[in-house]
């Protein structure tokens, strides 16, 4: 069971926000390219996720009662990159070889250079099949760990991704819980403009699924979300995360533009002044 | 060592998805961890008995076979060895990237099969025909290729497979075809093996999947006219048996005829071809569908329509005596 954030925790996961966000920054700008916007955004859902929600233990690694994180937008590894340096997982210097040939922190996170992960990513849409491959076998194994998976908003244009939300909810995966990040950009421009996705909520609450709106730049919002969804054992829950994009930066916020972009050394710089703040 | 009624006009018949069946039963009883995802063609691809005695083990993943290659990654992140099961124009074909990227890119531990290969499918037609998948499959890295021969192969690979912990495509075929193999005839995954040898062959025949038989007809015509050639059963197209097919080109006089009832691009052949011309060159001749979709008629009229038949084989071997 998760447990009530109190204002002790609440503001340690604020520090651990802020440290993964200057990471991020400092990763993105040596490496030259890179995701900014959707990395930033999800931040705070992040430092929740491995400071607070998760059971895992950095080292030990491959315990088999550990929950299962499936990042499905593999383009925003410098957060995942980052919280998991921070949580101990491996050394915080390496974040500087990020996208750099022979690093195990690739472009987007392959499970042969980092056996780390959970799996692999990039391609969209194919992240939320594995998580109910996941826990459906747990599930046969009679486990009762938690599998997360994390997708974008924009990433729900692919029908894949409707064929696992059809399944989960047949399958009443009570342990599933998928976080969307409902920043509203993808390439191409707002998710309105691109390929409207609302009603959100009832789209999925049709197929079953036990759904939660929350501000997903609250810490508390998101951990209280999680703990009711907790609850909730014969449907599979979906948190829809209202983040802004690029959040902590000002002048990048809400911005499509800053999807793909890395800042240079210069913005950095003026970026990570404004995240110590 | 060959069924001894082969070329009998009674010789026993049965399909390789059969096959399929009854090594997945074998499998599951071994290990626990074998389970079964289907995407609405239980019955039509065999998981059918495999579902009846262990229901628990089996997921029935609906028409939705993109979601099934990354749900069968899944489960085998958790340790599971999952078999997944459609017609080989859709997965491999429809849901190629996801086997790419949540399979092959993974290495995760699933096995794909792919039913209905080829166009001995017969009446449903071009559409339902799979000429493409083998080339799909081999050209993923991390991935192993088999085309079985027969109902008793097929059981063998897919217990094979299941004993191995990485990504496999095994490819099935619809119809009846003649039993050539024996219980006893000894299989081993990236090992091909002559399974008709002619002292001072002067071509070989290299063979993968049911046309075999074809194939073994032709030899047998070819020796009673006076020309000698030897065949090689090549189950495994990737990793392919390079010792084998080397030692195999050697004593066949350098010429080489590829038969696959698969697209000539990108196939078995295709896979010969590569090799040979880096390591051994050797005069080939492709017998496979040439750039072509199939169509609906019976499996012997298609058969013979897309040149896939012996006498399509012997004329490749005269063919290529002359060169």
């Amino acid at each position: 069971m998760t447990e009530i954030l109190n204002g002790e925790k609440i503001k340690y996961l604020e520090e651990k926000a802020k440290t993964i966000r200057i990471s991020i920054i400092e990763m993105l700008a040596e490496a030259g390219s890179g995701h900014t916007a959707g990395s930033l955004g999800m931040a705070d859902v992040f430092s929740l996720l491995y400071f607070h929600v998760l059971k895992h233990d950095p080292k030990n690694p491959t315990d088999e009662n550990r929950d299962r994180l499936v990042l499905s937008n593999g383009h925003i590894c410098p957060v995942l990159y980052s919280s998991m340096a921070h949580a101990g997982y491996f050394p915080i210097e390496e974040l500087q070889t990020f996208r750099k040939f022979g690093s195990r922190l690739q472009g987007h996170p392959h499970r042969e250079f980092l056996s780390l992960l959970e799996t692999s990513s990039g391609p969209l849409g194919e992240g939320l099949s594995q998580a109910v491959g996941m826990a459906l076998a747990l599930r046969m194994d009679g486990k009762d760990n938690s599998v997360v998976c994390l997708t974008g908003d924009g990433e729900l244009d692919e029908g894949q991704v409707w064929e696992a939300v059809m399944q989960a909810g047949k399958e009443k995966l009570g342990k599933l819980i998928a976080i969307v990040d409902r920043n509203n950009i993808q390439i191409d421009g707002s998710t309105d403009m691109v390929m409207p996705l609302e009603p959100l909520t009832e789209k999925f609450e049709s197929f079953n699924w036990d759904v939660y709106e929350v501000n997903g730049n609250d810490l508390e919002a998101v951990n209280e979300a999680i703990r009711e969804s907790e609850f909730v054992t014969d449907k599979p829950s979906v948190i829809i995360a209202h983040t802004i994009s690029g959040k902590g930066v000002k002048e990048i916020e809400g911005d499509y533009h800053w999807h793909g972009k890395a800042p240079s050394k210069d913005e950095a710089e003026k970026f990570i002044v404004e995240l110590s703040r | 060592m060959l069924n001894p009624k082969l070329f009998d006009t009674d010789v026993a018949m049965k399909s390789t998805r059969d096959g399929f069946s009854d090594g997945l039963l074998l499998a599951a009883d071994e290990n626990p961890n074998v389970v079964g995802l289907c995407a609405d063609l239980t019955e039509s691809v065999k998981m059918d008995a495999f579902k009846k005695k262990y229901p628990k083990r089996f997921i029935e993943m609906g028409i939705a076979e993109q979601s099934m290659a990354s749900v069968a990654s899944g489960m085998a992140a958790i340790g599971k060895i999952p078999f997944m099961a459609s017609y080989a124009v859709f997965s491999p074909g429809r849901n190629w990237e996801q086997i790419r990227t949540t399979i092959c890119y993974n290495n995760a531990n699933v096995k794909i099969i792919g039913s209905h290969g080829g166009v001995t499918v017969g009446e449903d037609g071009g559409s339902h025909q799979a000429l493409e998948d083998i080339a799909l499959a081999r050209v993923l890295p991390n991935m192993t290729v088999i085309v079985p021969c027969d109902a008793i192969e097929a059981k063998k690979a897919t217990l094979a497979a299941s004993r191995t912990n990485k990504p496999f495509y095994i490819r099935l075929s619809r119809t009846k075809t003649p039993v050539i193999t024996v219980e006893e005839t000894p299989f081993e995954i990236g090992k091909s093996s002559v399974v008709y040898s002619s002292d001072n062959a002067g071509v070989g025949i290299v063979a993968t999947g049911t046309l075999l038989y074809n194939a073994l007809v032709a030899a047998k015509e070819l020796k009673e006219s006076g020309i000698s050639v030897s065949v090689l059963y090549l189950p495994t197209i990737k990793p392919l048996d390079t010792e084998g097919l080397l030692d195999f080109a050697k004593k066949c006089s350098g010429k080489i005829v590829s038969v696959e009832e698969h697209q000539v691009h990108g196939g078995m052949g295709s896979a010969l071809a590569e090799f040979y011309a880096e390591n051994y060159p050797v005069s080939m001749e492709f017998i496979g569908v040439k750039d072509q979709f199939g169509q609906s008629g019976k499996p012997e009229e298609l058969i013979k329509h897309y040149g896939l038949d012996k006498d399509a084989i012997i004329e490749a071997v005269k063919k290529i005596l002359k060169r």
